[in-house]
């Protein structure tokens, strides 16, 4: 189980009160379900997955990480893949010790990164850099998966070919997994739960339990889905 | 890129001012100013008596030692003040201090403490470098990207690996910008060493021709270290630096 209890998180401003972030913000996501962060820009979903990511130590509250301290596969907003090392190096610098020598060829096939291993990230497109960072999340097997707009700034076309592939690899091995996202229809087709934030200082508006089988989620089933969730939470795009 | 065509040009620059050096040489005393054919026969004649090699070699391996030395310390401690901003204000007084300090005082000193030998001199030109060495390098950690630092530590990368994954490719222009001024700089004062306290070496040599008043022969010395240099420069520190920036060239 993933617990998040935050009392409060505050930003000290240059010059003036310090900014708070986050008040109040308890959700919890049980082990092995997919759950996704919407609301509102600034509400503190980036900080949150900050927190849990042990980038932020300096706020109130407490966490609780599925399995006291698991290994984490994340993708950031941008993939920040080293760019002195080809794709596999990234990859497999993630690695812990003992998984280093691990094949990784069935990932880089499924995630259709299979050609691309020697590549440097700079050659790559945005789209490809972004299916390494998944690769690289996955690749350590990891207890908990956290996701930061992953799909963002690509064209729609790519971004559900990748939603498609995140959630092939994702199934292959169901793991703890939170994702931030701005776009409430690409939570209506990943997610088991969706989390609706409120407006800064963020805290839980409400959740959303969808019960329709993934492999079920038509584009009519996610614009129910869509339109239920909308009704329940007016104000969220 | 063309690569012929950059070394035509700089055959051409190179024969332009040799032809330079001659027409104003026509004109001077040749025991002041000698010309070309004058400088080359002193070359010969050095090369022939071994001299030449012995010298350059000597020199050479100096200015190897001062090097290693002066870039690893420097950027070790460059490394550490940029990363640490309370080592920083701590030490930097002391960096000012250092970079300011005349290298014929360091020199000077190093043979008054610890004797004419090979250690206070080597030592002494490390100690002139270190300081350029450190500045470098402490803007290049300064300027170290957070993002990758956040990534090495949520997937746990080793001390090791955080060095020599995440921290020195990004210092890398540093280090070439530091080893680039860094030879120039150490060759010179390992001359200025040599003449103040060594028996061999090409500052040995020019100090030696000095007294002799033998201006072909200091020119002939002078010309072969440089040539030497140009040589570590193309054959070493230029095809290091390709090495190291692969990565940026785009191969799809």
């Amino acid at each position: 189980m993933l617990e998040v209890d935050i009392a409060s998180k505050t930003y000290p401003a240059v010059g003036g009160p310090p900014l708070l972030a986050i008040e109040g913000l308890r959700f919890s996501v049980p082990d092995g379900t997919f759950a996704c962060l919407v609301g509102p820009s600034g509400c503190g979903k980036t900080t949150c997955l900050r927190i849990l990511l042990g980038l932020e130590r300096d706020f109130d509250g407490r966490t609780v990480l599925p399995g006291g301290n698991p290994r984490i596969g994340v993708a950031f907003q941008e993939p920040r893949l080293l760019p002195w090392r080809t794709v596999e190096e990234n990859v497999r610098l993630a690695l812990p010790k003992a998984m280093r020598a691990r094949p990784l060829h069935d990932l880089f096939a499924r995630l259709g990164l299979d050609g691309f291993e020697n590549f440097y990230p700079g050659a790559l497109s945005l789209g490809l850099a972004r299916r390494a960072a998944l690769a690289r999340a996955f690749a350590v097997e990891p207890g908990l998966l956290l996701l930061d707009e992953p799909f963002v700034s690509l064209d729609e076309a790519t971004a559900q070919d990748l939603r498609a592939l995140l959630l092939d690899v994702w199934q292959a091995r169901p793991t703890t997994a939170l994702m931030v996202t701005h776009n409430l229809r690409e939570a209506a087709q990943l997610a088991d739960r969706i989390i609706v934030l409120s407006q800064r200082p963020g805290q839980v508006r409400g959740e959303h339990l969808i019960a329709v089988d993934r492999t079920r989620r038509t584009p009519e089933a996610v614009n129910a889905i869509c339109a239920e969730v909308s009704a329940r939470f007016p104000g969220l795009l | 890129m063309t690569r012929g065509l950059p070394l035509l040009w700089s055959v051409v620059s190179l024969l332009g001012l040799l032809g330079l050096w001659w027409v104003l040489a026509l004109g001077a005393d040749p025991r002041v100013f000698p010309a070309p054919p004058a400088v080359l026969e002193a070359l010969l004649r050095e090369a022939a008596s071994g001299d030449l090699a012995r010298h350059l070699g000597a020199t050479l391996a100096r200015v190897a030692a001062a090097f290693v030395l002066a870039l690893t310390i420097g950027s070790a401690i460059g490394i550490a003040l940029g990363m640490n901003h309370g080592l920083d204000r701590l030490f930097d007084p002391w960096v000012v201090l250092f970079l300011n300090l005349p290298a014929l005082v360091v020199i000077v000193l190093a043979y008054v403490w610890f004797g004419l030998n090979e250690v206070a001199a080597i030592g002494a030109v490390a100690v002139n470098k270190i300081p350029n060495v450190v500045v470098t390098l402490r803007e290049g950690a300064r300027a170290l990207d957070r993002s990758y630092a956040e990534l090495a530590r949520v997937y746990r990368f080793s001390f090791a690996s955080r060095m020599r994954d995440v921290v020195l490719p990004q210092l890398q222009p540093f280090f070439a910008a530091a080893s680039r001024s860094g030879i120039a700089l150490i060759w010179k004062i390992v001359l200025v060493v040599e003449l103040l306290g060594r028996s061999n070496g090409v500052g040995f040599q020019i100090h030696l021709h000095f007294q002799l008043f033998d201006v072909a022969t200091i020119l002939a010395y002078a010309l072969a270290f440089v040539a030497v240099m140009l040589l570590v420069e193309t054959l070493l520190l230029r095809p290091y630096d390709r090495y190291a920036t692969r990565w940026r060239a785009p191969h799809a």
